[in-house]
Order: structure tokens, then C-alpha cells, then sequence
């Protein structure tokens, strides 16, 4: 039982239970006040100190998002002295700031601008600390832009890459006015133990840390009559686009994300979701092909588990953490560059382009993609396969430049060949989707039916739990798959690296007992990916995958298998799951990378 | 016999052998909990190293928090430039300090204390080390159930900040934490902590040996008891004295100055600057008009005679803290950088001397809004010089 706490605000009294911060009390009576350090999805810090309030009978301010409420408290949000103070610090922030937003990166998206323009801080008396000479912008990684003259301190890259990643690729450097953002030995964030999650991109205030952005480029790439420029968007993007313009959080926007993909001038509109259904029959089949050899064939060393292999993030953390259970991955590529693999090839072919003069533009919810598919070994199709990654802010910014009025467009759909998807390949856009999609089609192929649960949702594996199991018994299997009579099906599912670790270091020590593993880099999956609109927290998460999953349950086909243009991709092209050619195009391998 | 002659009233307590000090261990855990607790309190001792906290009050908040895994920790981080007072305490008379940790352990209910040494001290840990030997030989003897480990400091000025240190103890980086929580219920690894200076360790046993009135007697209302004294600066006789509190400036000036003092320094870089014309008014204790309210690693006193400019203490003064800051929090590390280009830039004349009062302004909002003692109390040092000798800064 906890204690209510009685307090007033502002003159307005308060009912709280023990250990609420002001700032949540705040909350409660429509009291905004402001932060930069504090950020939901991680431990309090208290350093930036603008969330400063008065609680009467004390001489020195609390800091709301770190001070709990005690009985009786009088708090002040917006006295005087707070005002003076709070004005002081902004200044203060903005004297060690190099303050060209004109030319930033983040201008208009930014926290610290927010703040200066709503305590209109017009005049510079403190003296100017920020020095051009001292710094440099690290821009050597293909995902992540690093620039410390942008940076407040507020260390909310550093908590959120050890505590939602467990990377820790960013660390406090040095004290006093040198006290710094830095890497293992201040190398380049290409050159360090770093996933290019953007999970710090993600939550950075400022424009310390964003994506690298190829907008330019795609831009060029459209304008040229000779090019035949494709895009293909991420589940993932269609829930989140919307925030970034105008709608609130939750809001599906297919069809108006497709009709304004044509209008911004791409050739072709199709859907990462085709590759998706494609990853679930692969990936099933290793997933079969993997059994088999334990169970039937008694192979020993069989690399089971088998996990995932559709997050780059998890890739390179397993690459850089876990090398020696590389095998254990599944060989096969990600959705993007499956489809990437496909485009310069299948879809050349029939469409009857020269694969040199297409360029394949993805837009994802992750800035992991972008180094994925700078990766050497995605060259399948003989040429780059994907040239360009944008991230759902990038394409917000690209309708916005078009001047596009997003809210009135009409909803288009995504155009035919590799355009096809079922409600299985959406909901790979949040934690566990994958797992739930790779059952409804692997139970079906062993058993011949459907799988045993209403509407084909897996509910034991849904939900945001950082590590979540289940199994599935395979009850009267087909001839071909009788030796899985009576085997329990046991899966997991991990999201956020640190959870990852988790399932990683079960099967470490032995006692993991689950014969797949989903991992996703990002909280919530790719919803919460680290391109998705900022800010991205757990109810906004909560939010996406609902509308994620209501996506799935309006589609006319939610089984991967039963997709028509991937039956046909078999029959004209492809041959049969881990055929060949699907060799060539669909599947990697994984390279060991140092830990430090 | 020159003792005669002084103003001061020299105590001799915390230097005093320290040989007795199983029988001073074994008497005190045969006392109940509440008996010492009491006598803590009524001594009212305040804390030696920081704030000034009540020594006891801080034992018995500790005592009645549940739990079965809590600390005692010595502070001997000792960061303060000039002042050396706990090393000689743990170099002359360790076991004091050793016993009262046992003992705080005791009333508390901790088994386990920790000295968080001075990474400059390092020439200390072994010496430190062999007599922690022998008194846990002891400890063992009596049935006590209390060890205690060295652990030496990073060498940042920070680490002395309680929460800095139990960050620093923990592996991580020494930066001070949001209170509350205090220590007495959430420190060293979250658990309830006690956390002194080593010179407070040491009266507590002057305390159990003597009783608390001994020490009450000495020093006035607020102020009780006695504290040791790092003198330095422009004096004829630097060195370390323990002095009763309460003492007014003038009297300290008139036996330590050389004669041409024209301001003293109380509390080191964090704390006040007194001119001249304030000695007399000025006493030196913890409450009330008395300044040196707050002292980190109270204790130092330095003197400064017609030759020294106070232009350059400030300077100097500020660029410790601009770089001894965690610079964790906005206020301390870009207010610290901002107080020290101001007073220079003004200085140069390229802002006019008004600036000092933005700067004024903002070392109060320093002082409010800072996350730690450093940051607050970096205003003392920077208000008291600037108000009181304003044209130096200027011309
Ligand atoms: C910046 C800073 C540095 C400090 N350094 C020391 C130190 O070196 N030694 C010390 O005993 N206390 C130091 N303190 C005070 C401690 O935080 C704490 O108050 C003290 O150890 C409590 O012991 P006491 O009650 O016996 O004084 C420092 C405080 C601050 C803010
Ligand atoms: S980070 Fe923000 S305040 Fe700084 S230049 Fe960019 S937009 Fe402006
Ligand atoms: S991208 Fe991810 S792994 Fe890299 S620093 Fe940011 S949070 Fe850490
Ligand atoms: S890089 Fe961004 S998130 Fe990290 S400390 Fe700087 S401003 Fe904060
Ligand atoms: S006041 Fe200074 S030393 Fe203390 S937490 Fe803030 S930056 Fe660090
Ligand atoms: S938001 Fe509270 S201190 Fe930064």
C-alpha cells in the first residue's frame, strides 16, 4: 500500500501517491514543465537543470524530474525566481552551443531551440564559449552524424545506449568544461562498437546526434529522366509517418504514404512487406531444414536456437558480442535487402529495365539499414542492391519539401509486382510480429491446418515484455514431418539489446531451451526503431503496435505462403525455398567484429 | 612557556595517543545502541568534513532504516589544495579512527567499512593496511563482527562529494547523484550508509573515551567542541592547530597574521572571503551570522597580506572549479566557465564593469540550481571577493 501525498502547485492542490516526482504531479493538473534531460524510457539524470521548480521554505530549487513529492510540499513552477533561473540556464546552454540553427540539421525539430524560443531569449550577454577551431563532425559512419558543438550534455544518448542497448559505445569523456560525449578512445562512430541503432539518435535533444541523411541524393536520383528510381517502405513506416505530419500517434497512413511517394516522383510504390512474406517461407524452411537435421538425421552441432536475422542492429551486435554463435543466425538477408536483391534482378527482368540504371530506395524506421546495406557482401544481384536508405523522418521531410498536403491526399495503393503483402508480413514492424508470422506459416506447412489460435493471433508472444517465451505443440504432422510428432515448438522473443543479452547469455550458460529466437535491436521492434519520428517513448510504442496489429487483422491474407506474387516469385524465378538461386539472392553471411 | 601567551584557546584532543584504543572499542559495544547514540547527539558534534550535519543524528537515521547490508564509510578524499588535516590524523593516530568506525558499525548495524583514501595519499594505504590488520585481529579476539577495507580515490576533487564517491566506489564515474535520497537510507551500492569526514571519526572518539560534555564544553551555542585548522597563506607559522570553534577572525589574525593582513580565506576555494573591516564581526563556527556555514573539507585558513591581489585569487579560484567541475549540470559547468571569461574579460575592459552584477546574479542562480555542493558554493568564494574588493577586479 502506498501513501497518498498531499500537495498544492501553483495554488492548486495536488493528490499523489509516494515517490511521484513533481514533475509527474505537474502532469496530473496540465502543468507542463519543461525538460531536456529527462526522457521516459530511461533513469532519471537531473543534470540539465531546466525543470527547476520553487518549493517554498527552501532557498535552493528542486529539480521536478528527480525530487519526489513529500507531504505538504508548496511548489512554484513559474515564480519569479524560477523564471530567472530557468532563463539563466537556457542562456547559459546556448553560450557553449554553436547556435547556427539556420543551418542546423535540427532547426525546428530541436528541444534546446524549443526552449529558447518560448522564454524568447532574443540577446547573448554571457560571453560566447562555444570556438569553431576545437571541434570536428564526425560523419564517417553511413548511419549516424555526431557533432559536439550541438551537444547540452544531457546524457541521454549515454543511458539510453547502456540501458535500453547494453552497448555502451558512448561514455562520458573528461570533467570540468571539457566534459564531453565520447567513444572508446574518441574514434569515429564507424570505428567503435556501435550498432547504428540511432536509439541515441532517437532520444539526443539537439542536433548532436542525427541520421546521416541521403535526401539529396534521392532527390537527384528522381530527377533524372535516365534513372528508374524504386522505393519500397518498411512496415514499420506507415505507423509512424503520420507523426511526423500532424496526425497523433497510432494512425495508419498506407495509402496516403503511398499516393505521396508518387507524387514525390519514384517510378514505383511497392512494399518491403513483399519480402517480408518472402523472409517468413525462408526463414521457415531453415527453421524446418534445422530440425530435421537434429531430430531426424541426429547431426550433432546443428546451430539451434536459430535467430533472426532481419534487424541489422542485432546483427552487428551479435557480430561485435556473440561471434561464436554466428551459425546460429538464420542465413537469411533482411526483408530490404532481399528486396533489394530482387528488384536488380526478378523485377528487372520482367519489367525489362537494366538493372544499371535502377536505383533502389528504401525508407525504414532504422538507421541500422543504412550501414546494412553499405555492407560489401550486399552486392547479390551483381550491383549495389539497395543505394539508398532513408528513415521515416527523412521522407516526412521530403513531403514537406514537396509541398505536399499530406492530410488531403487520396489513398493510393502500392503498385503490382513486389507490391503484394499479407497481414503476416505486417506485423514484422513490432517485437514478436516475425515469430507469430513464421508460426501461422511453419505450423501450416508440418500440419497441413491452421494454427490453433482465433483469428490466427498469437497472443502469448504479443505484448512488450522484454523477454517474452512461449511453445506450440505439433499434434499429427503431414508423412513428410512426422519425426515432430508430440515436439513442443518452443520460441522467444527479445527486443531492445539489453534484452537480447538476456536470451543470448541463457543460451550461453545452457539453459536457453527455445528453438528460435526472435531478437529486434529496437524497443517495441521496428516501431520503436531508431528512424522512427522523435518523440518515440513506450506509450507512443503501445500506440504504433496497435495499429500495427489492426492492420494485420484488415488484410484479406495474413499468411505469408498464401501470398499470390510469392507463390508466383517461386514458381517463375526463384524455384523453392533455399533453391539455389534463393541461395544467391536471399542469403549472407556474418563476419566476427571486434569488442572494443 | 609560550602557550601562555596566546589569544586562542588550544585543544589538544585529536592527536593525543591513541594506544587505548581496545579498551575504548571494547567498553563502547558494551553500551547499548541508544546509551552511545544519546551521547553523540548531546555532544553535538557536527560533521568535520561538509556541510556541518549532525554527527548523531546522522548515526541514528542510518540505525533505524531496515536492512542487514550497510556501510560505514570514511571519507579521506581530502581534495581541498592546502589542506592536509586527515592525512595526519590517519598518520598519527589511525586506531581512532579506525574505532569509531567499528563503532558507528555497531550502533548502526553494519559489518563492513570502507576508507575511501586520497589517491595521493597512496603512501599511506600500507601503513593504513597494517594497522587495519591488527585491529580486525582484535575485532575477531572480541567477537566483533567488522572489516574494513582501503579503496583509493581517483584523484578528482569530486570524488569527495558523498554521492561522488559512492559512484567512484561502484566503478563508475564520479558524478555526485540527485538527493534525495539521502545517504542514511540509500548510498554505497543503495544501501543505507554513514558517511564522515576522518576528522569527525576522530572526535567521536574523543566523545566515547571522555563523554560527551568534555566536548560540549568547549566552543559556543552551534559550535561545540573543537576543529583542526589548516593555516596557510601569508602567515609566520603555516601548520595545522586545533583551535576551539567559535573564535573570532580578529583574534585568529592577530595570532597568526604577520602583521599586514588584509583578508583570510575560511573554507578554501568554496568558501568565504573576509576584508579586513569584517574580522572583528566575523566568527568562525556553523550557524547563525558566524560564517563558514558550509565548508567542503572545512578547516583551511588562508591569510593574505597588502601584496596579494584578489584579482588573481579569483581567477585562480575559478579555474579550479571550472575544472574540477563534473560538469554533469549545466549551471556548474558553463556557469563556472562563464564567472571566469567574465571577471577576465572585464578585467581587459572588454565589458564594462557593470557585468560583474550580471555575474553576481548569476553565481545566486549557481547557488540555487546547481545538483551539488561545488556548484552551490561556488558563489561564497566569487560573491565575497567581488563584493568586497570590487575595484581590484576592475583596474
Ligand atoms: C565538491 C565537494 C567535495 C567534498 N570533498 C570532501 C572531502 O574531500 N572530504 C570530506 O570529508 N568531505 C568532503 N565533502 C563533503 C561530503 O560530501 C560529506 O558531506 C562529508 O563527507 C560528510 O561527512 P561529515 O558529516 O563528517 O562532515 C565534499 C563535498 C563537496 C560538495
Ligand atoms: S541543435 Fe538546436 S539550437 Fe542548436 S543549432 Fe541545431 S536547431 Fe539550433
Ligand atoms: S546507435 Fe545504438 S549502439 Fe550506437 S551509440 Fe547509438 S544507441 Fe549505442
Ligand atoms: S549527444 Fe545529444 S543526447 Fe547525447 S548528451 Fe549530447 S545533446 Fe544529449
Ligand atoms: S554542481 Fe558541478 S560538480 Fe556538482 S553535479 Fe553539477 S557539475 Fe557536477
Ligand atoms: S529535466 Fe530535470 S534536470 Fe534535466
Amino acid at each position: 500500500m502506498s501513501e497518498t501525498i498531499h500537495i498544492t502547485i501553483n495554488g492548486i492542490p495536488v493528490e499523489v501517491e509516494e515517490n511521484t516526482v513533481i514533475l509527474d504531479a505537474a502532469k496530473r493538473i496540465n502543468v507542463v514543465i519543461p525538460t531536456l534531460c529527462y526522457h521516459q524510457d530511461i533513469c532519471v539524470a537531473g543534470n540539465c537543470r531546466v525543470c527547476l521548480v520553487e518549493v517554498t521554505g527552501q532557498k535552493r530549487l528542486a529539480a521536478a524530474c528527480a525530487t519526489p513529492c513529500e507531504e505538504g510540499m508548496d511548489i512554484l513552477t513559474n515564480s519569479l525566481k524560477v523564471r530567472n533561473c530557468r532563463k539563466h540556464i537556457i542562456e547559459l546552454l546556448l553560450s557553449e552551443h554553436h547556435s547556427d540553427c539556420t543551418k542546423c540539421y535540427k532547426n525546428g525539430k530541436c528541444e534546446l531551440q524549443f526552449l529558447a524560443s518560448e522564454y524568447k531569449i532574443m540577446t547573448q550577454d554571457f560571453i560566447e564559449l562555444y570556438d569553431e577551431k576545437v571541434h570536428t563532425i564526425d560523419n564517417f559512419s553511413p548511419s549516424i552524424v555526431k557533432d559536439d558543438s550541438k551537444c547540452i550534455r544531457c546524457q541521454r544518448c549515454v543511458r539510453t545506449c547502456e540501458e535500453l542497448q547494453g552497448v555502451n559505445a558512448l561514455s562520458v569523456a573528461y570533467k570540468g568544461h571539457r566534459m564531453k560525449i565520447s567513444t572508446f578512445y574518441e574514434k569515429s562512430m564507424n570505428e567503435v562498437v556501435c550498432t547504428n541503432c540511432g536509439q541515441c539518435v532517437n532520444r539526443c535533444p539537439t542536433g548532436a546526434l542525427v541520421e546521416k541523411n541521403y535526401i539529396e541524393e534521392v532527390w537527384e536520383a528522381i530527377s533524372n529522366p535516365d534513372l528508374h528510381v524504386v522505393v519500397q517502405t518498411a512496415p514499420a513506416v506507415r505507423v509512424g509517418l503520420g507523426e511526423e505530419l500532424g496526425y497523433p500517434a497510432g494512425n495508419r497512413v498506407t495509402g496516403k504514404m503511398v499516393s505521396a511517394l508518387k507524387r514525390l516522383g519514384f517510378d514505383a510504390v511497392l512494399d518491403t512487406d513483399f519480402t517480408a512474406d518472402l523472409t517468413i517461407l525462408e526463414e521457415g524452411s531453415e527453421l524446418l531444414h534445422r530440425l530435421k537435421r537434429a531430430l531426424l538425421d541426429k547431426e550433432s552441432n546443428v546451430p539451434l536456437p536459430m535467430a533472426t536475422s532481419c534487424s541489422p542492429g542485432w546483427i552487428k551486435y551479435i557480430e561485435h558480442m556473440y561471434p561464436e554463435y554466428l551459425p546460429n543466425l538464420s542465413t537469411c538477408k533482411s526483408p530490404q535487402q532481399m528486396f533489394g536483391a530482387l528488384l536488380k534482378t526478378y523485377y528487372a527482368k520482367v519489367r525489362n529495365i537494366d538493372p544499371k540504371k535502377i536505383v533502389s530506395v528504401s525508407v525504414m524506421p532504422c538507421t541500422a539499414k543504412k550501414f546494412e546495406a553499405a555492407r560489401p557482401e550486399m552486392h547479390g544481384s551483381g550491383y549495389r542492391d539497395v543505394d539508398y536508405v532513408l528513415t521515416t523522418r527523412e521522407l516526412a521531410i521530403m513531403i514537406k519539401q514537396a509541398g505536399i498536403n499530406f492530410a488531403q491526399l487520396e489513398e493510393m495503393e502500392f503498385d503490382r509486382l513486389m507490391g503484394e503483402s499479407t497481414g503476416a508480413a505486417v506485423i514484422f514492424g513490432v517485437t514478436g510480429g516475425v515469430t507469430e508470422a513464421a508460426l501461422r506459416t511453419v505450423y501450416e506447412i508440418v500440419t497441413g491446418r491452421e494454427i490453433p489460435f482465433k483469428n490466427l493471433v498469437v497472443l502469448p508472444i504479443r505484448g512488450m515484455e522484454g523477454v517474452r517465451m512461449s511453445s506450440v505443440k505439433i499434434e499429427n504432422p503431414l508423412e513428410e514431418w512426422k519425426f515432430l510428432e508430440g515436439v513442443e515448438l518452443n520460441y522467444a522473443v527479445a527486443h531492445g539489446l539489453t534484452n537480447a543479452k538476456k536470451a543470448m547469455d541463457q543460451i550461453k550458460n545452457g539453459s536457453a531451451s527455445f528453438h528460435f529466437l526472435e531478437v529486434m535491436a529496437c524497443p517495441g521492434g521496428c516501431l520503436g526503431g531508431g528512424g522512427q519520428p522523435i518523440p518515440t517513448n513506450f506509450e507512443i510504442r503501445k500506440k504504433r503496435a496497435a495499429a500495427i496489429y489492426a492492420e494485420d487483422l484488415g488484410k484479406p491474407i495474413r499468411k505469408s505462403h498464401e501470398n499470390p506474387e510469392v507463390i508466383k516469385i517461386y514458381k517463375d524465378f526463384l524455384g523453392q525455398p533455399l533453391g539455389e538461386l534463393s541461395h544467391k539472392l536471399l542469403h549472407t553471411s556474418y563476419q566476427t567484429r571486434e569488442r572494443s | 612557556m609560550i602557550e601562555q601567551h596566546l589569544l586562542l584557546k588550544r585543544v589538544d584532543f585529536i592527536f593525543v595517543q591513541d594506544t587505548d584504543w581496545e579498551k575504548i572499542l571494547q567498553k563502547s559495544i558494551h553500551r547499548s545502541r541508544q546509551e552511545l547514540i544519546n551521547e553523540l547527539i548531546s555532544s553535538e558534534l557536527k560533521g568535520r568534513g561538509g556541510a556541518g550535519f549532525p554527527t548523531g543524528l546522522k548515526w541514528k537515521l542510518t540505525s533505524e532504516v531496515q536492512g542487514n547490508e550497510k556501510y560505514v564509510i570514511c571519507n579521506a578524499d581530502e581534495g581541498e589544495p592546502g589542506t592536509f588535516k586527515d592525512r595526519e590524523i590517519l598518520t598519527r593516530v589511525p586506531y581512532k579512527v579506525l574505532t569509531a568506525m567499528a563503532v558507528c558499525g555497531y550502533i548502526v548495524g553494519a559489518s563492513n567499512g570502507i576508507i575511501y583514501l586520497r589517491g595521493e595519499y597512496q603512501f599511506l594505504e600500507k601503513p593504513l593496511n597494517e594497522a587495519i590488520n591488527e585491529f580486525s585481529y582484535f575485532c575477531k579476539k572480541i567477537n566483533l563482527d567488522f572489516t574494513i577495507k582501503v579503496f583509493m580515490g581517483s584523484g578528482a576533487y569530486i570524488c569527495g562529494e558523498e554521492t561522488a564517491l559512492f559512484e567512484s566506489l561502484e566503478g563508475k564515474r564520479g558524478e555526485p547523484r540527485n538527493k534525495p535520497p539521502y545517504p542514511s537510507v540509500n548510498g554505497y551500492r543503495n544501501k543505507p550508509t554513514v558517511i564522515n569526514n576522518v576528522e569527525t571519526l576522530a572526535h567521536t572518539y574523543t566523545i566515547f573515551k571522555y563523554g560527551a560534555k568534555k566536548f560540549y564544553d568547549l566552543g559556543v551555542q552551534y559550535s561545540r567542541g573543537s576543529k583542526l585548522f589548516s593555516v596557510s597563506g601569508d602567515t609566520p607559522k603555516p601548520g595545522i592547530y586545533e583551535l576551539e570553534l567559535g573564535m573570532s577572525l580578529q583574534d585568529f589574525v592577530e595570532e597568526f597574521g604577520d602583521g599586514d593582513t588584509k583578508a583570510v580565506q575560511v573554507g578554501g576555494a568554496s568558501g568565504f572571503l573576509v576584508p579586513r573591516k569584517k574580522f572583528s564581526e566575523t566568527a568562525i563556527g556553523y550557524q547563525g551570522k558566524l560564517i563558514g556555514i558550509s565548508l567542503p573539507t572545512g578547516g583551511s585558513m588562508m591569510l593574505f597580506n597588502s601584496s596579494r591581489s584578489m584579482y588573481n585569487l579569483l581567477d585562480n579560484y575559478l579555474e579550479f572549479f571550472r575544472e574540477e567541475s563534473c560538469g554533469q549540470c549545466t549551471p556548474c559547468r558553463i556557469g563556472c566557465q562563464q564567472l571566469l571569461a567574465g571577471i577576465k574579460a572585464v578585467k581587459k575592459g572588454d565589458r564594462p564593469a557593470p557585468y560583474l552584477d550580471k555575474l553576481l546574479k548569476l553565481s545566486e542562480t549557481m547557488q540555487f540550481t546547481a545538483k551539488c555542493g561545488l556548484g552551490q558554493s561556488v558563489a561564497n568564494s566569487f560573491a565575497s571577493i567581488v563584493e568586497n574588493f570590487r575595484e581590484e577586479m576592475i583596474y
